[in-house]
């Protein structure tokens, strides 16, 4: 199974992302400038987080205008599984391949705290692994992670089960507490927090197995046995 | 062709919080001798040098690059566009 982490100028969680895809899950990964292109027969494409381009304009937009988008919504079409961990999710957002729009934070600090958040999907392939409301101890690192979508576009979130994951609190003044969300399909999905710092019980204080569901949800709707 | 000044102005639509505003209304301005102060907003400034035929054509093309681009995110944003001689 092959996965392409998407690097693109300001990343800094790629180094983290494809550790863990290989070192902790054994996957077959490789990164991917942003100016390149993505092999047709990936299986799985990841956008970490970082700070594209210094987060100019608004977190995410001129990573957004990249060449490698173009692939990744070819793919997203496709319904290849797509994972947007904070600045990726800002990206896929400011592309058009997730709803809603990330602000800054309501106390407009960036914030950098251990959270927990509440699955709300567990149909996605990033989520399959999980019991529904099963709860997930995850940091999160932004300064531009308040999730807004106005109220006909939540009325939808809920009616189409694109709402994946919920702060269990008040975190950063998110609509409907959203800290991730997916596509209609349900392959693109979007997230704050970082799944990548919390799978290992050397750097997790609290349970790295809830994060470690991530990448195994990813494993079995692949059909991978590690 | 005329170089112009275009000044593209966006802030957040009502009702999009503003927290940056109220922190320099509250914790500022209010807590001054400045008491007839009851909005203040924060916008971020793009100032464009173009050159065009005129005025008008001035204002669509950079209207043209705001949404093309997505300059400004029309969900929660609002923009506003002045033109003026160089």
């Amino acid at each position: 199974m092959k996965v392409g982490v998407v690097v693109f100028p300001g990343s800094n969680c790629d180094r983290d992302m494809y550790h863990v895809l290989t070192d902790v899950f054994n996957l077959d990964a490789q990164y991917y400038w942003h100016e390149k292109t993505l092999p047709k027969n990936i299986d799985a494409v990841i956008l970490p987080g970082g700070f594209s381009y210094g987060d100019r304009l608004r977190a995410g937009i001129i990573a957004a205008h990249s060449p490698i988008i173009k692939d990744i919504q070819k793919l997203a079409e496709k319904g290849i599984p797509i994972l947007g961990v904070c600045n990726g999710f800002q990206i896929l957002v400011e592309a058009g391949l997730l709803p809603g729009v990330l602000l800054k934070n309501e106390s407009l600090n960036f914030m950098c705290e251990w959270t927990n958040l509440i699955v709300e999907n567990n149909k996605t392939p990033f989520t399959n692994q999980f019991k529904l409301h099963e709860k997930i101890p995850i940091p999160i690192a932004n300064g531009e992670g308040r999730y807004y979508v106005d109220d006909d576009t939540l009325k939808q979130l809920k009616k189409k089960n694109q709402i994946v994951f919920r702060y269990n609190k008040v975190v950063n003044g998110s609509s409907h507490r959203i800290a991730g969300v997916c596509n209609q399909e349900g392959n693109v999905v979007g997230m704050m927090p970082h799944p990548e710092r919390a799978v290992e019980s050397e750097i997790n204080p609290v349970d790295n197995k809830p994060s470690s569901l991530i990448f195994e949800s990813l494993l079995i709707k692949m059909g991978v046995n590690n | 062709m005329t170089t112009f000044n275009v000044h593209v102005t966006i802030e957040n639509k009502p009702g999009i919080s503003d927290p940056e505003g109220d922190t320099i209304l509250n914790d500022l301005v209010l807590k001054g001798t400045h008491k007839t102060v009851s909005k203040i907003k924060t916008a971020k400034m793009l100032k464009f040098t173009i050159k065009e035929k005129d005025k008008k054509i001035a204002q669509s093309k950079v209207q043209e690059i705001c949404a093309e681009l997505r300059i400004y995110n029309p969900m929660v944003s609002i923009v506003t566009i002045d033109v003026f001689d160089a």
